[in-house]
């Protein structure tokens, strides 16, 4: 029923869109991550204006579509003289979008862990870093593991964000597939494959670590 | 930027239509996404042979897929094996099938946090197992559940800007025609488009967290 010439014949670009959605996920990852820990800390650092700016972030973003931010960054600031490529305002918009709901993972899990262990940690001599680095981190890593994953996993689905900005990922040449060979459903069928080859084994990880670090409280 | 020719009278009406749409698009979509992520969590709790493993690979699939490539395949791949379905259809279809997928996990989870013990003391007490889900667990899950559900909703509202792919005159379609008219639209506009979904989320953010503080 499926045709399986159209896959083989255009292998090439499938695998194209393939890698760019992995590269730009991973990108995105790693910058939604850091902007995700910068937030966090703003949002329990005691400094108020901080706490501020570290809350208005989380609150706007989370709380707007994503295809905004990447019209935004890819329509909005070429009219006021910035042109980005596709690729890197889908990107961009990505990693922003991500890190509201990574920097909300990373501050539950900091606050899960509970303040006698800070306080205990503060009288037995160590500074505020040290107690933070080597007593509050580790555990809360732990309570923070299985979000992130989950995030990650939206992060790729996300990703396909990018073909609605020419951002050449896997929906982008999944149309370019289906415009010269003139076939939708097959085409998109295995585009369809390609989103599950990443996100299920990720999904049955994340559901692992899950399990495991479960246990192990 | 030209903030008083992008924000005319006119132009507002217009995008004042294509939230319209959305709202009417989201709602329609979350009751019946609703509807069905009840009935396929609760098929996959159940564990029913084979049945229950059927909903879980089939919930499992749709769950892991862009929500985008869903939409863009009902509406652009289907007529292809000769289901044509109108913009509003194929963006109720798509939204409807990704969303009772993410809901049916939500209420499986929710199903799962219910003491065992529940369980046995209501069939010891001799009520069906369909009584006992239906008087005992269900109600008890659902409260537990109203937090996670009430925040796939702000995305399913988010999410309904991606039916801008098949010309859906929603929000985001209509402000593309507001701004394309003219390069200076195009900051202001996003910015109004964005403080609009902003309002209605934060709004069913903060719901959201009343009901979840309630529950404490």
């Amino acid at each position: 029923m499926i045709d399986f010439s159209i896959l083989i014949d255009n292998l090439d670009t499938y695998l194209e869109g393939f890698k760019n959605t992995i590269l730009a996920s991973i990108i995105a990852l790693i910058g939604s991550f850091i902007i995700g820990v910068i937030v966090a800390v703003m949002r329990i650092s005691p400094i108020k204006p901080l706490n501020w700016i570290g809350s208005v972030y989380v609150e706007f973003i989370r709380n707007i579509p994503l295809l905004i931010i990447t019209f935004f960054f890819y329509i909005g600031l070429p009219s006021i003289g910035v042109t980005l490529t596709g690729f890197v305002a889908g990107t961009i918009a990505l990693a922003i979008y991500t890190a509201s709901f990574i920097a909300e993972a990373i501050r539950a899990g900091i606050q899960a862990v509970p303040k006698g262990q800070m306080e205990a940690a503060r009288s037995s001599g160590l500074t505020y870093l040290q107690a933070m680095w080597t007593i509050i981190l580790p555990q809360a890593i732990k309570i923070v593991i299985p979000p992130i994953g989950n995030q990650f996993i939206n992060l790729v689905k996300n990703s396909a964000i990018l073909g609605m900005v020419a951002g050449l990922d896997l929906m982008y040449f999944g149309d370019l597939v289906s415009s010269h060979t003139f076939v939708t459903f097959d085409v998109y069928i295995f585009v369809a494959l390609f989103y599950l080859v990443l996100t299920i084994p990720l999904s049955l990880g994340v559901g692992y670590l899950e399990k495991r670090l479960a246990r192990s409280h | 930027m030209d903030i008083a020719g992008a924000l005319s009278v006119d132009h507002l009406k217009f995008l004042a239509d294509g939230f319209k749409v959305t709202l009417f698009i989201a709602f329609i979509s979350i009751i019946l996404s609703f509807i069905i992520g009840i009935l396929l969590g609760t098929l996959r709790f159940a564990k029913i042979p084979f049945l229950s493993k059927v909903v879980a690979v089939i919930v499992e699939t749709i769950r892991n897929m862009p929500l985008l490539l869903i939409i863009f395949f009902t509406f652009f791949a289907l007529p292809e094996i000769g289901v044509k379905l109108s913009p509003t259809a194929a963006a109720i279809s798509a939204l409807t099938l990704f969303e009772s997928a993410m809901l049916a996990e939500i209420v499986r989870s929710g199903l799962n946090s219910i003491d065992k013990g529940q369980i046995e003391a209501a069939r010891s007490s001799g009520l069906t197992y369909i009584q006992t889900l239906r008087i005992v667990v269900m109600p008890q899950a659902l409260r537990r559940m109203v937090p996670p559900i009430v925040s796939q909703f702000i995305s399913l509202l988010k999410d309904t800007s991606l039916c801008v792919v098949i010309a859906l005159p929603e929000f985001m379609h209509n402000a593309q025609i507001v701004y394309a008219q003219n390069v200076n639209y195009v900051i202001p506009i996003f910015v109004v488009v964005a403080l609009m979904y902003f309002i209605v989320n934060y709004c069913l953010s903060l719901i959201a967290r009343r009901l979840e503080s309630k529950q404490a």
